[in-house]
């Protein structure tokens, strides 16, 4: 059988070069909502001043900054799955909630070889998409927040 | 309010909290009893029982209300279940009250309890891709302590809190807690022991935050005809009751959420949710922060009593760590801050537990909180918040 990759959730995002975190958008305000709704014909605006029905998708800015940032040290309860094999050790992610320019702040798990070292609040932040687990489908992906390093601080590492 | 449809608070009552491995019906009898006895009523006047919602208890715990009515003997009186998460003892309050300043009942009895169990709270069995409270662990992997953690953290970056800031809460809640006999944990702390206790989700040790516990929590509400019947002089009132939801866009990041509401179409507010949550209950009371004497706020982590404490204009915002270094929250100081050991020393018994911030707050005004009383204090605010948009804060006073 052939192994794919496919993102852990329909939707939800883009992949390729320059993944993006995929919203609703109102089109009678204009106002952005993530996790985008399910069904774009048959949503309902949020905004309590709005009673537009009908969303369009809309990609979300790359970059944000970093409104807050954690990790987990110890392996979360299901429905989490564990990335790791059977019998081997967990490893401790760091996860941020990120600010984007369209004013909405998202949570992702931190980028592959991150921790919380490497953060701070209003640092800038970009998305990556890589893998959560795998499944008897092959790798599920999902979207993450990878610092941005500058060009000095690169130097340094 | 006029004082001729107030409500008083004629009884309270608990059972200890702790792992006791026993039905949350037996912890809530008990605890039901036990504030019946302390207001003097009978079970049979009675007219109204108010259910905590368990969700981890099976049907049973789903109608809480009805299940408390018939363990106590079904005396016919009305019944009525809440849940609100970590709000739902606020709730359920609320529901009582109203029915009493309605003038529907005189009497009614409000119960919360559950049985939690071991580790990091989780959601139910299933695959649901519509509940972000499944969503989040199945993607993200994000418990609970992880959202606290993201607060600690804003307070670090942006307050200049310290890890030693935090651990400074549990201390002084350690040593609240030490002589309340419904605490689970009564022992001291010190700030080495929380540094030294492992990092489950960093800046927070694992004496930062809660644990899980059984417990439960009772309360009469009765009218002020009815308690001046009982011939309670002087008697605990509600002030006020505030189980607001949060005005759009609500921009500060919520659990369970994935994503806070956007400011694309409408900018931000005044006010955050938990803020406009302790706003409502001193409008609704006409009573300002200045007047309280007492608190009690949801500690589901060390850090997050700062918050509350800065949410409840106890002091301006970023100056928590202030008056907590200078005893202004410890009993004694200025405005002591979780005088029952808050969750700290009990452990979340989610039903329950803002049931039991009542409780400690009427035997604080009573001046009956042994070992652990705030001198003279008339005014005693709660505050707290439940998943999904759920506030929660009942003010007090005598």
């Amino acid at each position: 059988m052939v192994s794919t990759t496919t993102p852990a959730v329909d939707g939800w995002f883009t992949t390729g070069d320059e993944p993006t975190l995929l919203a609703s958008r109102c089109t009678t305000c204009g106002d952005v909502v993530f996790p985008p709704a399910p069904d774009p014909a048959a949503a309902f605006c949020r905004n309590p001043r709005c009673d537009g029905d009908t969303v369009e998708t809309t990609a979300l800015s790359r970059r944000g900054t970093v409104w807050s940032y954690t990790d987990a040290q110890y392996q979360p309860p299901e429905p989490f799955v564990p990335p790791q094999a059977e019998g081997a050790a967990y490893e401790p992610f760091a996860l941020a909630a990120v600010e984007l320019p369209e004013g909405i702040v998202v949570l992702g798990q931190v980028a592959q070889g991150y921790g919380v070292a490497d953060l701070r609040v209003g640092a800038e932040a970009e998305l990556v998409v890589e893998t959560l687990h795998t499944d008897e489908t092959g790798d599920r992906t999902i979207w993450r927040w990878k610092p941005v390093v500058e060009m000095g601080e690169e130097a340094d590492q | 309010m006029s004082s001729s449809n107030g409500v008083v608070v004629a009884g309270v009552g608990m059972h200890p909290w702790g792992k006791w491995g026993r039905s949350f019906v037996q912890y809530g009898v008990h605890a039901a009893r036990a504030a019946l006895a302390d207001a003097g009523v009978a079970w049979d006047d009675v007219e109204l029982v108010v259910g905590g919602e368990t969700v981890r208890n099976g049907y049973a715990g789903y109608v809480a209300g009805s299940t408390f009515a018939q363990a106590l003997g079904w005396n016919g009186s009305r019944v009525a279940t809440s849940y609100a998460a970590c709000a739902t003892g606020a709730q359920a309050i609320d529901t009582a009250r109203a029915r009493i300043m309605a003038g529907l009942c005189e009497v009614a009895l409000v119960v919360g309890a559950d049985t939690t169990p071991k580790g990091f709270l989780k959601p139910n069995a299933g695959e649901r891709w519509d509940d972000p409270d499944w969503l989040r662990f199945r993607l993200l992997g994000m418990t609970n302590p992880m959202y606290f953690a993201l607060y600690a953290r804003r307070r670090m970056d942006l307050h200049g809190a310290t890890q030693e800031d935090f651990a400074a809460v549990k201390v002084k809640n350690a040593r609240h807690g030490l002589a309340n006999p419904h605490a689970r944990f009564r022992k001291e702390v010190s700030v080495a022991d929380v540094l030294a206790s492992p990092v489950v989700s960093d800046p927070l040790h694992l004496l930062d935050i809660c644990a899980t516990s059984d417990g439960a929590a009772a309360v009469v509400l009765v009218s002020e005809a009815y308690a001046a019947r009982l011939g309670l002089s002087e008697p605990v009132r509600v002030a006020a009751v505030s189980t607001v939801t949060p005005t759009f866009p609500n921009t500060v990041m919520d659990m369970p959420m994935l994503a806070t509401d956007s400011t694309a179409a409408v900018g931000v507010g005044e006010l955050t949710f938990k803020q406009s949550i302790a706003v409502a209950a001193y409008e609704e009371a006409g009573i300002g922060p200045d007047d309280v004497d007492v608190a009690e706020v949801y500690d589901l982590s060390t850090a997050l009593e700062l918050d509350w404490i800065e949410d409840l204009q106890l002091c301006k915002p970023g100056e928590a760590e202030a008056l907590l270094r200078a005893g202004d929250t410890t009993i004694g100081g200025r405005i002591p801050v979780n005088p029952s050991g808050g969750l700290a020393c009990f452990g979340e018994a989610v039903p329950a537990q803002a049931l039991a911030q009542v409780c400690e707050l009427t035997w604080q005004l009573r001046g009956q909180a042994t070992g652990r009383q705030v001198e003279g204090a008339r005014v005693g605010i709660s505050a707290n918040q439940g998943l999904f948009g759920h506030g929660s804060s009942v003010l007090l006073a005598r």
